[in-house]
């Protein structure tokens, strides 16, 4: 086959499956799931330390040629996820960025209007900016017109491991997007991972599915083999669905009178 | 002198510096990054950032998040 490679930013990446690092039940894990499914694109997060309560250090879990994308989660508008990405960079993370703004403790849903403001403000300083959002074609031609690298639509509430409830309209995001449309938020199986690279996502992004799974490495395995299938099967192009049987055999020479 | 670190009100002792607070508060050195006044500060400018009344400075790490 043709090389397949998804361009964001400068980076040209082979593998379409991306990993947050959250929920973990030791980082061990980290260093070997990635190995395990070849992911390219790590998430982090950025947070206050408790002195009382010795952490790890998660970018030392993190192998070296994978691209560090913080997010910003914990922000509540453009002001708090922009001083977060600044902060990141500063610190040497490189420059891309996954803004999460989230106003909503419950569903934990993206506030798109904060998210644009923010991606407007981080293009324009060169960042590589990947937005977390909810799947509103509106909000993602204004995430374009902002400078955005990539759109992020939910699947389903972060770490719900609901599946693609949304499949309609991320099926409208990739279809009007100029974009790379990555599936993020709530994908809990492999089998949901495929669905969403069959239709045409450009990648999905997967944390809890993964950290919280009995066995992360192999369930790591199974998303990145999961996405590749799906991948392939879209650009094999799918035939299409239809009402009734159409059969498969010949319907002459039938062995009967 | 009283300081906000990680958005509590600390007191200390006039002249300390950024370097001087990360080690009196037990925050390990190799680990964390030190926003002062809303900038990054390089830890090689920790000794020279000497801290005034009314100083905010925010002690982060990178942690796992999706």
């Amino acid at each position: 086959m043709v090389s397949d490679v998804l361009k964001i930013g400068e980076k040209e990446l082979n593998n379409r499956l991306f990993l947050g690092t959250g929920k973990f039940s030791a980082n061990k894990y980290i260093p070997e799931v990635v190995r395990a499914s070849g992911v390219q694109v790590v998430t982090v997060a950025l947070r206050r330390v408790d002195p009382e309560y010795e952490e790890e250090n998660i970018a030392a879990f993190v192998p070296r040629d994978c691209i560090l994308m913080p997010n910003t989660s914990g922000a509540r508008n453009a002001q708090e996820a922009v001083r977060i990405a600044r902060l990141a960079r500063a610190a040497g993370c490189g420059n891309w960025i996954k803004i999460e703004v989230i106003a909503d403790n419950r569903y934990l849903l993206p506030d798109n209007e904060e998210t644009v403001k923010a991606t407007e403000i981080l293009a324009g300083e060169d960042f590589v900016v990947l937005p977390y959002m909810s799947p509103d074609l509106a909000a993602a031609k204004k995430l374009v017109a902002a400078g955005a690298a990539a759109v992020m639509p939910l699947g389903a509430p972060i770490g719900s491991n609901r599946g693609l409830k949304t499949k309609e309209l991320v099926r409208i995001l990739i279809n009007e997007i100029s974009l790379p449309v990555i599936v993020d938020a709530g994908i809990g199986r492999p089998s949901e991972a495929a669905e969403a690279m069959e239709m045409g996502a450009a990648a999905v992004l997967v944390n809890t599915a993964i950290a919280t799974a009995g066995e992360p490495v192999a369930m790591a395995r199974a998303f990145s083999l999961a996405v590749e299938a799906g991948r392939l099967a879209y650009l094999a192009e799918p035939g299409e669905a239809v009402e009734y049987a159409r059969a498969s055999s010949p319907l002459t020479g039938f062995l009967r009178d | 002198m009283k300081v906000i670190l990680n958005g509590k009100e600390e007191q200390v002792e006039a002249g300390t510096t950024v370097a001087g607070l990360v080690k009196l508060k037990g925050f390990n050195p190799d680990t964390v990054i030190v926003e002062f006044n809303n900038e990054l500060v390089n830890q090689e400018n920790w000794d020279v950032t000497v801290l005034k009344s009314g100083d905010r400075m925010e002690v982060l790490r990178f942690v796992g998040g999706g």
